[in-house]
């Protein structure tokens, strides 16, 4: 009894660790750099689908799979949708703000048709199966499978976590933030703008493939349904709640969100009857939706928000000139310059 | 391409071009991208069909079909009512979300995330209401009539375009020859110096929203006319919507229309081409292909 609650515990912390991962790559587009992208799905079915045909068992109704190790299929992952990021950046990152929103919007459209359709290369709407799992030698003790699985993917999402708080504090982060907050001053400073956005979108959309590629590897079974818009939307929520621009946020934010998805999900099967629970799960994308615009208007920095000041140099100049907009976080790092 | 395509990808496209006008009015006057455009659609055919069940139970003489057509009178009734309350709601909604970000002078992508948040609420909000179940206005069948040159037409599809059609010389009149469409023009080229000059800005603000929630309506009933009524229905339209507005340059009216037309004419003519499961595709492949080569649209003021 107590192991089957701790196995599900872990399930339920696996999967929300998945939506960490792909709430850290958008954090990367929109927190750091305040670039928007509403084809969250797209990017992440990417990621699944390219490794599920990288490393399933051949199968005669379609093309491939090719069997390779799992690793293989999720630096795969993360090409493939940095590849096509990239080339969604270069399209529209130039022109308008929501001109790249427009943009992201349809590739996720269009990667949702082309998992549908290309049925000798997606498996059409019946998706993928068999995608090996890791440890799946021991699925037989649930408790172990998932508590491994858990650790796999924690340690994917700490690693991920340690690269972007290292890219966030180096001078590249720097750049996007400067370019995000004042583009004309970034670009006196002589800073290509256009290039450094495209460089962040890219390494977003790599990291959703990545997280597509766990959640399937995670789940053993893909099919065109898993992405929807609902995604996208699913993962914004995560990241504002958490607090966009902060990567602890996000992590915290898809834990939350997740929880209190799965709880609601749970409430609508306990609480409706059989006919009408299809109509009361479109209540929970109501809840999410007026979740998400309540946190716009009342609370834009999340529950974590973003740390003010990520570089090591400006808690020491802040001593000798205190900022204009003093922060918790520049007094703490002045006093900690000012000890040392 | 067969007449009969040109004939299909016409219909089609002025609904796209009547949504479409919607997007690029918000988009030039309140200045951001709104995803829930296509929402507004699903909301004004619901609008229609629900009032026109009520009217149809409480007076049975509007039941019979009016001459050729499909519905009865109860369906005109229905879309003049469906158009205010979809005008009311795309004012609730802005008075709620989009005018209080406005407020605090939110910036653009925020507004956009805002209207997605907003999309797909409302579009939830109707699977709650209605169910996913498609809906008929009626259950009529047509009989396309041959027209000449191969082409056959429904007298529903008839009129549809003569009202879309009509619908946009209507509001192209209004923005070049009224004060209100003279104010409208004025704060999408420059607010700050609109509202200096003495143009009441949250007057063209709720124009803007009533138009477009208008013209959102009389789009989701033709649609529902002439196919069915399914509350994912405005948000499929969404994509063609943003490239028939970029494609006929942000601002324009008649160039949206013109673009929904190109729009729903290539969508037609790759249904035929290439199967009907690929129409979603062609709307991206337009609006890549805008942004690649023209992006500021084929009818673009010199400035």
């Amino acid at each position: 009894m107590n192991a089957e609650l701790i196995a599900y515990a872990a399930f339920f912390l696996t999967m929300a660790l998945t939506f960490a991962i792909i709430s850290l790559g958008l954090n990367v587009q929109w927190g750091q750099t305040g670039l928007f992208n509403v084809g969250v799905a797209g990017f992440v079915a990417i990621g699944a689908y390219v490794s599920a045909l990288l490393t399933t068992p051949d199968d005669p109704n379609r093309l491939g799979g090719l069997e390779l190790p799992t690793v293989i299929g999720w630096l795969g992952a993360a090409l493939a949708a940095g590849a096509v990021s990239f080339l969604t950046g270069a399209l529209a990152i130039r022109l308008k703000a929501d001109y790249l929103a427009i943009a992201t919007f349809g590739v996720a459209i269009t990667v949702q048709l082309a998992a549908l359709n290309l049925e000798h290369v997606t498996g059409g709407p019946f998706g993928i199966g068999f995608i090996p799992r890791p440890f799946s030698g021991l699925a037989g003790n649930s408790l172990a499978f998932s508590l491994l699985n858990l650790a796999v993917v924690a340690a994917v999402v700490v690693l991920i976590y340690l690269a972007l708080e290292r890219l966030t504090r180096s001078p590249w982060g720097r750049v996007l933030r400067a370019i995000r907050e004042d583009e004309a001053a970034a670009r006196a400073l002589g800073k290509n703008a256009t290039r450094f956005r495209l460089q962040a979108f890219a390494i977003g959309g790599a990291i959703m493939g990545l997280a597509g590629a766990v959640q399937a590897h995670f789940i053993g079974f893909i099919a065109p349904d898993n992405y929807q818009p609902m995604l996208t939307f699913q993962v914004w929520a995560m990241l504002i709640v958490g607090g966009s621009g902060n990567n602890l946020g996000a992590i915290l934010g898809a834990v939350l969100v997740w929880g209190i998805w799965a709880a609601s999900a749970g409430a609508i099967s306990a609480l409706f009857p059989p006919d009408q629970q299809a109509r009361a799960a479109a209540l929970q994308i109501v809840m999410i939706g007026v979740a998400l615009c309540a946190i716009l208007l009342l609370r834009p920095r999340g529950v974590l928000g973003e740390e003010r000041v990520v570089s090591r140099h400006l808690g020491q100049l802040s001593t000798a000139a205190p900022a204009a907009e003093p922060s918790p976080k520049t007094a703490e790092e002045a006093s900690r310059a000012g000890n040392a | 391409m067969s007449p009969q395509t040109v004939m299909d990808g016409l219909i089609a496209g002025s609904m796209i071009g009547l949504g479409a006008i919607g997007v690029t009015l918000t988009y030039s006057i309140l200045r951001f991208a709104n995803f829930s455009q296509g929402d507004l659609v699903s909301w004004g055919a619901y609008f229609a069909f629900a009032v026109a069940g009520v009217l149809g139970s409480l007076f049975t003489g509007l039941t019979a079909p009016i001459g050729p057509f499909s519905f009865s009178w109860a369906l005109p009734i229905a879309a003049v009512l469906a158009v205010a309350l979809n005008g009311v709601l795309a004012l609730v909604v802005d008075a709620l979300l989009f005018g209080r970000l406005r407020d605090r002078r939110a910036t653009i992508i925020i507004m956009v995330m805002a209207s997605f948040g907003a999309a797909l609420t409302l579009r939830s909000l109707l699977e709650f209401i209605f169910t996913s179940r498609p809906e008929y206005y009626s259950k009529a069948l047509q009989i396309a009539l041959p027209l000449g040159l191969g082409l056959r037409a429904t007298p529903d599809q008839l009129l549809s375009l003569v009202v879309a059609l009509t619908l946009v010389g209507a509001v192209h009149l209004m923005l070049t020859h009224t004060a209100i469409g003279r104010a409208m023009r004025a704060v999408a080229e420059n607010p700050q110096l609109a509202g200096l000059a003495g143009v009441e800005v949250r007057r063209v603000i709720r124009v803007v929203w009533l138009i477009g929630a208008g013209l959102a309506a009389v789009a989701g009933i033709t649609a529902g006319a002439l196919i069915q009524i399914r509350p994912q229905m405005g948000f499929d339209l969404l994509l063609p919507l943003f490239a028939a507005a970029i494609l006929g340059s942000i601002g324009s009216v008649p160039g949206a229309m013109i673009a929904g037309l190109i729009v729903g004419l290539s969508e037609a003519f790759a249904v035929e081409v290439i199967g009907a499961q690929w129409r979603g595709a062609v709307a991206f492949v337009i609006l890549v292909l805008v942004l690649l080569l023209k992006p500021q649209g084929l009818f673009a003021r010199p400035q």
